[in-house]
């Protein structure tokens, strides 16, 4: 094996011809997935750009219309609909819970991978038996009567709290501390008289940036999209983008160009920072994906 | 903590130079070492524990507590110990719910992890555009949930949707796509993987970079055909990777709720007779529609002991798949 291995590195390209090249079948199959994964998308925005019996017209249009800035400012401009406000609560949501697990998260990660104090082996243990809990599914009862009692609910406070808890991010940061962070380091910083809040400052934090990154980006996309538990606690007339979209199709179930002008007006600006930090993105779940 | 002290212990030998400055920086007194190195672990943990504590551990409790007393529209509250679980297994609405849930995601997860499989294989070409590839597969992600839900049940609209005239083209009649069962779990299905099946691959192709290429290579000189490669070295090499997807597959799953909820325009009926009623989708009914606290927190603990189910078939079911080498 290793006289194979050998010899297959020597003569690198005459050895494996064709081993890395795609077949015509692999780019078929690559032209599929990717029209595949772009066609909802494309004709959300042919139908948001045209009329009501467009919509329903048999066959089906397929070129976008000239209506999309006039039929997003109806949504917009709608006062049921309320999706300005769903717009920006979500931002603020995911926003601030964003922020609040990646600080809690790092904070944790550093002390479990380069700290040593008693029960810390434990206390992660604990977190990786939770991590498989879907808390927020399994607690909606006592969570929803804990709103109600402080009269939360309605409020944006009961959508963020309860999610600042993230066992994965804190799993996440360990691991990718450990990865990061060299021992020696931490040790160096102390011998120079460093605390230990200077250290996860001024070492740690420079180190473990890409990590935070990944875990920003699943956490901003879990908040953005969740549904089950703001349909629960708030009310209508103060929803997160999801909530909105659902009244609009709840109550203007026959109105597809107002509601398909609502979905696009949701995922436009996320499809836009996607596309701005594609290769941070890309790069960023492809690393924790495998640090993990 | 050994490491700590023999540093500190070593100074005047080993770092004879620079000792003034280090005595000069440690400034900070005693006491404040010994606060530095024994309290502020646990008070970097502490965030998380709090946390978990009031939004962790109270409801998960507090879940239990409430399964065991009866509540009704009327606001009376009477303990039934094990009633709620006793009349949850008896209730052909919920066993209606569970084979609705394990269904779909049955239907979903299967070709979902191997079109991931395959695209990931595709991806790990050596390819042109390989950035904008990667990125048009991962976009359905990106999208929110619930609007994305809500253009696929246009386009299975029954009349006028964008498949039945694709089917209309082959000469298959128009499908009810949400009046029946396998019809809505398979338009739900399709939801659930158009949304994940670029982020699985994308997930299998960092788990495919890490398998050293020699062994690609060394195979095919011995002869190896590139579907023998694919099954002999590239699966059980992705087994780390596989349990990480499909675990993460699994909670997300049975934990089914804003698709098959938007295909019934935000109802949690799950359909005319409950045909794509999910568990998610019956603890709130119960809790939320029918304010029957106690049924819903007993439902909640049986899926959980379903997630538990799940996570461990597949485990088992994921190591055999690698150990046939």
């Amino acid at each position: 094996m290793t006289v194979l291995t050998t010899a297959a590195r020597r003569g690198r390209q005459p050895s494996a011809p064709g081993l890395w090249h795609p077949s015509v079948m692999t780019k078929v199959m690559l032209a599929v997935a990717i029209l595949l994964s772009i066609f909802p998308l494309y004709w959300m925005i042919v139908i948001a750009s045209r009329t009501n019996s467009d919509a329903v017209a048999v066959p089906p249009p397929f070129l976008p219309g000239g209506r999309l800035g006039e039929n997003i400012m109806a949504v917009i401009n709608n006062p049921d609909a309320h999706f300005l406000t769903g717009l920006t609560n979500s931002f603020v949501v995911a926003g601030i819970v964003t922020v609040s697990v990646v600080i809690i998260s790092t904070l944790a990660g550093f002390a479990f991978a380069r700290l040593r104090f008693r029960g810390s082996s434990l206390l992660l243990l604990t977190i990786l038996l939770t991590m498989m809990v879907p808390l927020q599914q399994m607690g909606v009862v006592p969570l929803y009567r804990l709103m109600v009692s402080l009269e939360w609910t309605g409020t944006l406070k009961a959508v963020i709290l309860p999610y600042l808890l993230n066992g994965f991010g804190v799993f996440l940061m360990t691991q990718y501390t450990k990865q990061a962070v060299p021992d020696e380091l931490v040790e160096a910083a102390r011998v120079d008289g460093a605390s230990t809040l200077r250290i996860w400052w001024n070492v740690v934090l420079p180190a473990v940036r890409p990590g935070m990154a990944v875990l920003g980006i699943n956490t901003f996309m879990l908040m953005w999209n969740d549904y089950m538990w703001p349909m629960i606690v708030l009310t209508p007339d103060n929803p997160t983008v999801q909530i909105a979209i659902q009244s609009l199709n709840e109550r203007f179930s026959t109105n597809y160009v107002l509601i398909f002008a609502g979905t696009a007006l949701s995922i436009i600006p996320l499809v836009l920072v996607f596309i701005a930090f594609g290769r941070q993105i890309v790069g960023g779940i492809m690393e924790g994906a495998v640090k993990a | 903590m050994s490491l700590h002290l023999d540093t500190r212990g070593t100074p005047p030998t080993r770092r004879a130079a620079p000792g003034a400055r280090t005595r000069r920086r440690q400034r900070p007194s005693r006491w404040r070492t010994v606060f530095d190195l024994r309290v502020m672990p646990y008070v970097l943990v502490s965030p998380y524990f709090i946390l978990f504590a009031a939004f962790g551990l109270f409801p998960l409790a507090f879940t239990l507590y409430y399964s065991l007393y009866d509540y009704d529209l009327a606001g009376t509250i009477e303990w039934t110990g094990l009633g709620n679980y006793a009349g949850l297994l008896a209730d052909e609405k919920f066993w209606n719910a569970v084979v609705n849930t394990v269904g779909m995601f049955v239907l979903a997860t299967v070709p979902q992890m191997l079109l991931a499989l395959m695209l990931a294989n595709a991806l790990n070409k050596r390819l042109r555009f390989r950035l904008a590839i990667r990125l048009s597969v991962l976009l359905p992600l990106v999208t929110s949930v619930v609007a994305v839900a809500v253009v696929f049940t246009q386009l299975f609209a029954r009349d006028w949707g964008l498949v039945n005239w694709f089917l209309g083209l082959f000469g298959v009649d128009p499908i009810n796509w949400r009046a029946e069962r396998l019809p809505s779990w398979l338009a739900i299905a399709t939801m659930v993987d158009w949304r994940w099946t670029g982020y699985n691959a994308i997930i299998f192709l960092a788990g495919m970079q890490t398998i050293p290429r020699d062994l690609y290579e060394a195979a095919a000189i011995d002869g190896a055909s590139q579907r023998r490669q694919f099954w002999q070295i590239t699966l059980p090499m992705l087994r780390p990777t596989m349990i990480f997807v499909v675990l993460n597959s699994t909670i997300g799953g049975l934990t089914l709720f804003a698709e098959p909820t938007t295909f019934y325009s935000g109802n949690v009926d799950g359909g005319s007779v409950g045909q794509f009623q999910t568990v998610a989708m019956f603890i709130v009914k119960q809790g939320f529609r029918e304010f029957d606290y106690g049924y819903a927190a007993a439902a909640a603990w049986l899926l959980f002991l379903l997630i538990l189910i799940g996570a461990l078939v597949n485990f088992l079911l994921i190591r055999r798949i690698g150990g046939t080498k």
